[in-house]
């Protein structure tokens, strides 16, 4: 009997201290080298709980996302997986798929620390919480090449109209002007971003958010697409790929900027760039100073082994924490989500991103708005626009309209 | 002879027994998911399906894409130019391998090496082979001929060709081995007779002998016209559907449609569409090719 109970309990101890030490796969689609520096960050908080971060990266957002859908709706979950919070959740949210953290939520206070709070309203449907958002990305800024410039015996520009007039001397003094990946997404973002900061505020919430055909079609949305043109103009001769391949030619000083969500910041740490010396960043590309907040977070699928749910909700509690938020957003080069935080070790380019974000200069993300099939339409508009330079401003809007009026 | 036949359904026993696992097999996962897709490309489903019905809306938007357009007219360039080059091509090589010439196992083996590689291993071979840095344009640059330009992967209006040429240098080995099977199967006095009656070999090769092959010219028929319908990982290596959309198949429209966009419905909606134009060639021609069986010897 005594044994009995001996083994017993050694059992019970085995399975408790097996609670304590779970192996949480964590999925997740950041893979350039500034990114996989902040996961480590990520990674190495949630080891130091006792826990292990499985890491499961798969390069590029769309396979990434093909993969962690595929694998929820196939009934073989993770414990945690990254999205771009806003709409892209939606329907697993629907489907019950994934689970409702609001405990967690409440009992670490985050919707009094969390700011700008569309981040939390974002992760929330029908009152209940389901994702922890980690960052804040923007994606307006436009990254210049001081060694291209210097290169090209020509001043830094300022602002977009000035960045535009540079463009014909740099491609004179062999630069390409605009480095751009060759991926939907990114055409895509590049022309959100100048959508957002070439017109005012209400007409880029008019289409995005009321999904107004008539405003899409009119004359605000017609100077976009006349800027886009330009951007076509200096990106022409731009054959790679990946943003990080993009962010790479300018970091060398092959191309005189690239715009780029504040992601691209990583990317010259990694390189051991210093803004303002070797690279400048501008926000809103310099004429309108603002960002979207649109970010990563992480949503936790719906598990039934206990021990597994008491590790997510660790990890969950912990990537809010201010020391994991310091060490992951100043590798990651993006901003934190709580305004509470000591971010004096930030350069340059992350100041100008936190005064902004102080100032309430922000705008919702494209995700927060718009749904997945939705984006991939226009996408698909704009891999045609900037591959194709016969395809005039006027059919491109008249196309952009139309997608517009069916969006949802 | 007795007056009462047996049964058909209980001839061959063993024999029906032992296809009833493929029988179960074929009707529940390709004739179930067929009819399950078909029902579903009716509703508005989009990560996940759901039973919402909203009509023909889904192939209304279908038809009014430009992307699913130039899928469907890539398909049809690179299909047909697939199927008669790669014919040609391929019964071409057989024949001369079959004029009893030396190293014949070694020329076919070289000639059939190509099939063996993956269609991604062929696309990105062939996106290097394409590319002007590095490819057939700067080795025939390197030769002096320095205004030479092959670029087509880098030319919309003919990028489609580009990965014609890779489907053809993968796809010609496998008809010609099977054509040259074909040719085997020739009985040797049919080639005397018609040297005996003074026929040129080209035209006993096109009147008399490939006649003979029909067998041969179906299966190969039926082999390379379903790859041409389901290609697609050779896109997606080669171009992944660039530049621009000028490359783009329908098969791809569906993957981008359920996994890129979270939208089953217009996913399903295009591989139906994808089904009834297969439907639309293979039954009638199915119909005249085994209906009348029971007719001949």
């Amino acid at each position: 009997m005594k044994l009995t109970t001996k083994l017993l309990t050694a059992t019970a101890i085995v399975a408790a201290s097996g609670a304590f030490a779970e192996d949480l796969e964590v999925m997740h689609w950041w893979t350039s080298g500034g990114e996989a520096a902040a996961v480590g960050e990520l990674a190495k908080a949630f080891d130091a709980t006792g826990n292990k971060w499985v890491d499961a990266a798969i390069a590029g957002g769309d396979a990434a996302r093909a993969v962690m859908v595929s694998r929820l709706t196939g009934g073989d979950p993770m414990g945690a997986f990254q999205f771009n919070h806003g709409r892209q959740a939606e329907e697993l949210i629907e489907a019950g798929l994934l689970r409702d953290i609001t405990d967690i939520a409440e009992a670490e206070g985050w919707t009094d620390i969390i700011n700008p709070p569309s981040l939390l309203e974002s992760c929330t449907v029908d009152g209940r919480i389901y994702c922890a958002p980690v960052n804040i990305h923007s994606w307006q800024w436009l990254w210049l090449s001081h060694k291209a410039y210097d290169d090209a015996g020509l001043d830094v520009p300022t602002n977009w109209d000035e960045y535009v007039a540079s463009a014909s001397a740099l491609n004179d003094a062999g630069k390409l002007p605009l480095a751009m990946g060759q991926q939907g997404w990114q055409q895509r973002g590049l022309f959100n971003t100048l959508f957002a900061a070439l017109v005012p505020n209400e007409v880029f919430l008019a289409v995005y958010d009321d999904k107004d055909a008539d405003v899409a079609a009119g004359a605000d949305v017609a100077r976009v697409f006349a800027a886009a043109a330009d951007a076509r103009e200096m990106a022409s001769n731009s054959t790679v790929q990946n943003w990080n391949d993009a962010t790479n030619l300018v970091i060398t000083g092959q191309a005189g900027g690239q715009i780029m969500g504040d992601w691209a910041q990583g990317e010259f740490a990694v390189a051991e760039q210093v803004a303002g010396t070797d690279y400048s960043c501008l926000p809103g590309l310099g004429v309108t100073e603002l960002l979207s907040t649109g970010g990563d977070a992480f949503y936790f699928p719906v598990l039934t082994d206990e021990a597994q749910i008491a590790a997510q909700s660790e990890l969950a509690a912990l990537m809010l924490r201010p020391d994991t938020q310091v060490a992951f957003n100043l590798a990651k080069g993006s901003l934190p989500v709580r305004g509470d935080i000591d971010l004096s070790a930030a350069n340059d380019c992350m100041q100008k991103g936190l005064a902004l974000l102080a100032d309430g200069a922000i705008l919702p993300d494209t995700a927060q708005l718009i749904t997945p099939d939705t984006a991939d339409q226009i996408s698909t508009l704009f891999i045609e626009f900037f591959a194709d330079s016969s395809i005039t401003v006027e059919d491109a809007q008249v196309q952009f309209a139309s997608i517009i009026a069916t969006a949802r | 002879m007795s007056s009462t036949r047996p049964n058909q359904l209980f001839r061959n026993k063993s024999a029906k027994i032992a296809a009833i696992p493929m029988i179960v097999t074929a009707l529940l996962v390709f004739v179930g998911g067929t009819i399950w897709t078909v029902v579903y490309s009716f509703t508005n489903s989009g990560l996940l399906p759901r039973l919402q019905w909203v009509g023909l809306d889904q192939y209304e938007r279908l038809w009014a894409t430009r992307k699913w357009l130039v899928s469907i007219e890539n398909l049809a360039i690179y299909g047909l130019c697939m199927l008669v080059l790669v014919f040609v091509i391929g019964f071409i090589l057989a024949a001369l391998i079959d004029q009893k010439i030396r190293f014949e196992d070694t020329i076919r083996t070289v000639i059939l090496y190509p099939y063996a590689l993956s269609f991604v291993v062929t696309g990105l071979v062939w996106q290097w082979m394409l590319n002007p840095e590095f490819g057939v344009q700067k080795v025939v640059r390197g030769w002096g001929w320095e205004s030479f330009t092959f670029d087509p992967l880098y030319s919309a209006d003919i990028a489609i060709y580009g990965v014609l040429i890779a489907g053809i240098w993968q796809g010609s080995g496998l008809v010609m081995v099977l054509m040259l099977a074909g040719l085997r199967g020739i009985d040797q006095d049919v080639w005397k007779a018609s040297r005996v009656d003074g026929i040129p070999t080209w035209k006993a090769y096109i009147f008399v002998i490939i006649p003979m092959m029909r067998p041969v010219f179906v299966t190969t028929l039926v082999i390379v016209v379903t790859g041409i319908v389901k290609i697609y990982d050779l896109i997606v290596a080669q171009t992944g559907g660039g530049p621009g959309i000028s490359t783009e198949v329908p098969a791809k429209y569906v993957y981008d449609m359920m996994f890129q966009a979270n939208n089953l419905g217009q996913g399903f909606a295009a591989s139906t569409m994808m089904l009834v134009t297969v439907a639309l060639i293979v039954i009638p021609w199915a119909i005249l090719e085994f209906g009348g069986s029971k007719h001949r010897d």
